[in-house]
Order: C-alpha cells, then sequence, then structure tokens
C-alpha cells in the first residue's frame, strides 16, 4: 500500500514539475511543429521536420534566440492527414502564450487550416504549397506561400520544357503525361496546366495515384508506355515519388524526360530506384548539400537530430522554411518591440513586409540556400516567383540552370479570379493594399 | 449514349485492337495478383486453424521485412538475416500466444479480432521505433530487370520480379498444402481449425498448435515482406497495401490456401483490367483503391464463403 502510494506520489511530483517547466517555458515563441514522422509520407516528413526544427534549435543555441527571445517547438505528429493535422493545430495554437506561425507541411491540411487560422491570427506559411490563390494578400491576409505557388511551379516547368525542346511554339501538338498524387495537393496545379494546353495547343494526359498508398501505379505506367509521352510531369508526395522513379527506369522511360515538381526530387525519392534514376530532373527552390556556412555552426551542436538528413534537400527546405519565419520574428521585433515576444498577428505584418535581399542572406549564412524574396501586401507569393531544375546524377543533385521564372502574366489573373471567387463565396471584403 | 458506349464497347474494341496492351494488363494484373496471394496466405493460416482473423497481418509483412532490411543494413548477412528474423516472428508468435491469446481463450471471435487490431496498431509504433520511417531497398538478389517479350501482335513488357515472386508464391502454396495434409502437426492443425474441444480432447495441445500456426504465418509475412519490399522497398505503405488481402479472402474463402492464391489472381487482373479499360476513360483512373472492395462486396451477396471457402450449414 504504501510503495502504491509513493508511486502515485512521484507520478504526481513528475506531472507537477513538467507543468512548472511548461509556465517557465511560457516566455519564449512558441512555434508548433505539425509533423508527420510515421506512414506511407514519412519518407519526405522526417527530413523536413528535421531541418524546420534544427534551425529554431540552431538559432536558440548560437544566438540565443532573437534578440534574447528564444523558440519552443513542440511537435504534433498527424501522419500527413487532414483530420489529425487540424486536430494537432487546435491542440497547440494556444500553448506557450500562442502560436507564431504554422507550416503543416500539406495542401490538404492548408485548405482545412485557412478559416481556422485567420480566425485565430495565426499566419500560415505553406512555403511552396497550399492554395494557390492564397498568393493574393487582399482575400487571404494570413495564408503565405512564398517563394512561388504550385501554379507558378506549374508555368515554370513547361517553359524549361519548352526551353528544351526549341521553344514555346515546340509544344504544339506535344503530348505530356501529368502523374499525381489523387490529393488537393496533386490536382492543385491541373487548372493551369489546363490553360496551357489551350494556350499553346498541347494536350495532357492525367494519371491519378490513389492517396491510400500512393504505390498503386502499375496501371499508370503500362498507360505511359503505350500513350508514349514527350515529358512526364509528377506531382507526388511520400513513397509515391520513389515508386514513380522505380517504375519509369523499369519501363526504359527517358529519365531526362522526367521532371517532378519540388517536392518529388528529393534523394528518398531517387535513391531505391538506383543507378536507373540517374537523369531524372525535379524543380526546386533551394540547394542542397552541407556546403553552406550555416552548417560549420551546426557542427558539434547539441539537441539536433542525427545528421543522416542533413543536407539532403527537403532536411534543407525545412532549414529554409524556419528561416524565413525567424526573419520575420526578427522583422516584427523591429517594429514592436526588440526583445520582446511577438505575437501572431505581429508575425503576419512581418511576412508580408519581408524583404530578404542577397546581402541579408549572405549574412544569414543561406547563400545558395535560399532564395531572394520579396512579399507584399498584395503578392504573398512573393514579386519574383522562379524555379530552378536540378537533375540526380546517381550521387547527388546537380542543379542545371539558373532560375526560370514563371509565367506570371498567365498565372497572377488566375490567383485574382480564384481569389475573388472565394471571397465572394465566404463573403470577404477584400482589403485595399494600395495604401 | 456516349457512356454507354464507352462502358460496353469501346473496352472490347481497345483489347482486339492492341491485344499486347491487354495482354500486358492481365500479365501486370496477374502478377500483382500473386503478390496479394503472398499476403492473405498469412490471414488463412491463422483463421484456418483458430478461427482468428488476423487483423495484424498486414503488419506482420512490415514488421517481418523491416527487421530482415534493418538486420541487412547492420551488416548481416542475408541468410543470417533471413534466420534471426524467422527466429524474431517466431517469439512474437510466442509473445501472442502468451500475451493475448491465453488470456482471451473461449473469448468470442469478435473480442480476439479486436485483440489482433491492438497487435496491428503496437507493431506499426514498436517497428517505426526500432527501424525509423525511411523507404529501405531490399538487395538480396531478387531479379529485377525489365523483360521485352516479342510476341506475334507485339512487344509486351514484364518484369522480372514479379515472374519470381510468382514462383515463391507457387512454392509456399506447394509446402504448406503438403505440411498440411502429409505431416502430424498439419493434421493436428487441422483438427484445431474443424473444433477446438474435439482437439483438446483427443490430446492435441492447443496453445502449441496456435504458436506454431502463428509461426508459420510470420514466415508467410517474412517471404511477402521481401517480395514487396524487392519491388516498392520496405515502407510503411506496405500495411495498407497488405489490406488488399482482403477482397481476396472474400473471393477464395477465409480458410483455402488454394483460394487465397485463386482469389489474389481474380483481384489483380480485375482490377487491372477495369483501371485500364473502364477506370481511365470513364472515371478518370484511380479506381484500384476501391474496385476490388466493390467486387468483394458484391461477391458476398452471391457466395459468402468464397470459392473455395466452407460452406457454413447450421440445422436448426
Amino acid at each position: 500500500m504504501l510503495t502504491k502510494k509513493l508511486v502515485t506520489a512521484g507520478v504526481a511530483a513528475a506531472i507537477a514539475a513538467g507543468a512548472i517547466g511548461v509556465v517557465q517555458a511560457e516566455e519564449g515563441q512558441f512555434i508548433p511543429a505539425l509533423t508527420y514522422r510515421t506512414g506511407p509520407y514519412a519518407p519526405g516528413g522526417i527530413p523536413t521536420a528535421n531541418g524546420y526544427t534544427d534551425y529554431f534549435h540552431l538559432i536558440n543555441q548560437r544566438d540565443g534566440g532573437v534578440n534574447g527571445v528564444k523558440f519552443i517547438v513542440e511537435e504534433c505528429e498527424y501522419g500527413y492527414k487532414t483530420d489529425r493535422g487540424v486536430e494537432c493545430y487546435d491542440r497547440l495554437k494556444d500553448k506557450h502564450g500562442g502560436a507564431t506561425a504554422v507550416s503543416p507541411y500539406s495542401t490538404g491540411t492548408t485548405y482545412a487550416l485557412i478559416d481556422k487560422a485567420t480566425a485565430d491570427k495565426v499566419p500560415i506559411l505553406s512555403m511552396g504549397y497550399g492554395r494557390t490563390s492564397a498568393a493574393d494578400g487582399r482575400v487571404f491576409p494570413y495564408v503565405f506561400n512564398f517563394p512561388a505557388t504550385y501554379w507558378s511551379q506549374a508555368t515554370a516547368v513547361m517553359q524549361y520544357i519548352a526551353n528544351e525542346m526549341g521553344g514555346l511554339e515546340a509544344l504544339k501538338d506535344q503530348r505530356f503525361a501529368f502523374i499525381y498524387l489523387d490529393h488537393p495537393y496533386g490536382k492543385e496545379p491541373i487548372p493551369t496546366f489546363d490553360i496551357l494546353a489551350e494556350k499553346f495547343g498541347f494536350t495532357y494526359d492525367k494519371y491519378p495515384v490513389p492517396f491510400a498508398t500512393g504505390t498503386e501505379q502499375k496501371s499508370v505506367w503500362l498507360q505511359i508506355r503505350r500513350t508514349k509521352p514527350a515529358y512526364i510531369i509528377m506531382w507526388g508526395w511520400g513513397v509515391m515519388n520513389a515508386t514513380a522513379v522505380k517504375e519509369a527506369a523499369n519501363i526504359k522511360f527517358d529519365m531526362s524526360k522526367f521532371i517532378g515538381n519540388w517536392w518529388s526530387a528529393s534523394e528518398q525519392d531517387v535513391l531505391p530506384a538506383g543507378d536507373g534514376a540517374i537523369g531524372y530532373k525535379g524543380a526546386t527552390f533551394n540547394g542542397s548539400g552541407t556546403d553552406y556556412k550555416v552548417f560549420e555552426d551546426m557542427k558539434g551542436m547539441s539537441g539536433l537530430s542525427d545528421d543522416g538528413d542533413r543536407g539532403t534537400v527537403l532536411y534543407n527546405r525545412g532549414m529554409v522554411n524556419a528561416a524565413y519565419i525567424v526573419e520575420a520574428v526578427r522583422l516584427a521585433q523591429e517594429k514592436y518591440g526588440k526583445g520582446k515576444r511577438v505575437t501572431g498577428e505581429q508575425v503576419r505584418w512581418a511576412f508580408e513586409n519581408l524583404d530578404l535581399t542577397a546581402e541579408n542572406i549572405e549574412a544569414l549564412g543561406l547563400t545558395g540556400l535560399m532564395p531572394v524574396t520579396k512579399v507584399t501586401c498584395l503578392n504573398h507569393e512573393g514579386t519574383n516567383p522562379a524555379i530552378l531544375i536540378q537533375q540526380w546524377n546517381g550521387k547527388a543533385w546537380e542543379i542545371i540552370t539558373d532560375w526560370i521564372p514563371a509565367m506570371t502574366d498567365v498565372v497572377r489573373p488566375l490567383i485574382e479570379q480564384d481569389a475573388a471567387q472565394y471571397a465572394k463565396e465566404n463573403n470577404i471584403t477584400p482589403r485595399d493594399c494600395s495604401a | 449514349m456516349e457512356t454507354l458506349y464507352l462502358i460496353l464497347i469501346d473496352p472490347f474494341v481497345q483489347m482486339v485492337d492492341e491485344p499486347s496492351f491487354l495482354v500486358e494488363v492481365l500479365i501486370g494484373g496477374l502478377t500483382s495478383g500473386v503478390m496479394y496471394s503472398l499476403v492473405a496466405l498469412g490471414f488463412v493460416l491463422i483463421f484456418k486453424a483458430s478461427g482468428i482473423f488476423n487483423f495484424a497481418q498486414g503488419i506482420f509483412v512490415l514488421f517481418a521485412a523491416l527487421n530482415f532490411v534493418g538486420l541487412m543494413d547492420l551488416g548481416v548477412h542475408p541468410i543470417l538475416a533471413f534466420v534471426i528474423t524467422i527466429g524474431i516472428m517466431t517469439a512474437l508468435a510466442f509473445a501472442v500466444d502468451r500475451l493475448v491469446l491465453r488470456p482471451l481463450v473461449n473469448q468470442d471471435p469478435i473480442i480476439l479480432f479486436m485483440a489482433t487490431i491492438g497487435i496491428a496498431f503496437f507493431l506499426e509504433g514498436f517497428g517505426e521505433t526500432l527501424w525509423g520511417g525511411d523507404v529501405r531497398p531490399v538487395q538480396v538478389g531478387i531479379p529485377d530487370a525489365a523483360l521485352f517479350w516479342e510476341l506475334g501482335f507485339g512487344e509486351i513488357l514484364v518484369q522480372s520480379a514479379d515472374l519470381f515472386a510468382g514462383v515463391i508464391a507457387a512454392f509456399l502454396v506447394t509446402v504448406l498444402a503438403l505440411f498440411f495434409h502429409f505431416t502430424p502437426v498439419g493434421r493436428a492443425l487441422r483438427a484445431v481449425a474443424d473444433d477446438h474441444q474435439a482437439a483438446l480432447s483427443v490430446g492435441i495441445p492447443l496453445n502449441n498448435i496456435w504458436v506454431i500456426v502463428w509461426a508459420v504465418a510470420g514466415f508467410v509475412a517474412l517471404a511477402a515482406g521481401i517480395m514487396w519490399g524487392a519491388k516498392l522497398g520496405v515502407q510503411f505503405a506496405l500495411s495498407t497495401i497488405a489490406l488488399k488481402a482482403l477482397p481476396v479472402l472474400i473471393l477464395g474463402g477465409f480458410t483455402s490456401i488454394p483460394g487465397a492464391i485463386v482469389g489474389g489472381l481474380i483481384v489483380g487482373a480485375g482490377e487491372k483490367l477495369f483501371e485500364n479499360f473502364w477506370g481511365v476513360p470513364l472515371l478518370g483512373g484511380a479506381t484500384e483503391d476501391w474496385f476490388a472492395y466493390i467486387v468483394a462486396m458484391i461477391f458476398l451477396f452471391f457466395r459468402p464463403q468464397g470459392l473455395f471457402g466452407e460452406k457454413i450449414i447450421e440445422r436448426v
């Protein structure tokens, strides 16, 4: 009986100690990290989450936070399932004095959070994913998708293909294939491809891959072998990518004509296919490898994830995501008080006024890792959306092009049209960004 | 009218016009079906011997493959890794028997089924904790080349890994059939499956039998896991793919080993034919996720015991 009481008391004391720890930690800048380290999408989720959380730890340890305000990062595992992602957000949003910003790494979850986060005044940074028309800051004040949206990326990929084929006119009468995850994320660029197909006179076949596993692709590749497309574009995620690369290699498709978007072109996507993946291409907006100053600072630092993922495309992208948030917090502090914790609303203002020049990025030790970015009230995508094309050489990703700008003349009207429709459906009066 | 044409005429016109594509789809479907059958075999073994529908069988496939490839990644020779993994699966069978089945003996089948769901969740988390969530390629020398066969009416593509899986499945079915019919343990397993009380009364030790059958199911799961892993890499999607064994079982019957094979072939060929000739033109594709379940549901209306299952006769 006595033993039982002692154990109960011990457990109670441990819980109390934990609670005290939480209270003390409330002084920091809270980052709710919605992650997926389990399930079919873990291969992409793990390195991204590691890069994201490690960068905040780096800032805490190397710089003592931003002007003395340290970051508190708490992860919530949601397995890339939209309902659980929303649950994670709800569970974390008010902790430690409130969320600074949230990056769900899922287009489905981003869509589900738009209204909630806007009501809660928590900015969403869906960096290169999420709802494309959220780039219209007049309608979506709390959602940011810089440095480029899916629609911009789609046009830039088509521009790259056109460059390879000899110009935009060469796209006429060509047949392409679009293989995508059957999920809001995978479907996001379809309206853009439809418009480009009409504008430039090409056709494309759509191949959805079932979401549950991402690996049911046999029929897709039988169809592709039959239709012999000039190029394949892929909007995949998780194990879908590795399976697709392997299947493409199996049917002896010319890998240099297979292009993944920036969530379909990481080491995890090509390594399982071995040498068969050599030549596969993908879009990106961040560098890979560890040949950057910031990695020097991480050496020997404790509390970081094990260094197996460090330098991979997705790890580095997670770092870039965190770096944007850190710089937004820094900017918000400059306006609202240095050394003070800033609110989600204040960080929203900072995102909207972010202007990261080449000099700023150099000072952060991130040159080559993140693109120059300037965001405005009107344009939450950033003012210079563009992509780089990288190619897998069997050992590493090599960047093989200069920045390829998006066709903003095509994309921006679509964004404004879709945002206006959303505003109408949701009784939103767009903000005036002219001031 | 156009829809009717797409349903009733166009698919058959395509099949006649492009027989090489039809053959390719059919072979692709049958080889996928063999892979489903490999998983379904494990379900059948346990259900046949103990009357328990082991929901965790899909996770067994993943867990076995994870241990095998994890050991190989640690530098263990593939043959030794294979032997150690069989040991792990046998230990798991012991643990399941001691910790889950014995305390629940004589409970309703639904209670035992719920317990296997618990086992599934535990093993999924435990496996991920032990070995992480990355995709791990399996390199054990399984042929992975694409074979292009020139037939009279055109060239077809066949994956050598798929053919290899077919050989493995045939081998496993033969061994298991011989084991069940010609060994004392196999006969004891069948006796337990028929009637627990009667088997006990003639001196068959129920617990030992359960451990044996769960260990054999673990071995089959390892074989399936290696084949699936060689094809897709060992990854957590395997446990979801393994659920495709459910419609296979409904079609083939829960107690028939040949049924698991035939059911797998029907599901595999059916879903690929439907996807390529009806699903893509009519529904835009991605029908493979649900097609097999619809077929299974329709099948339940007409033959609930499956093609080869034992018909349930209740006298009143």
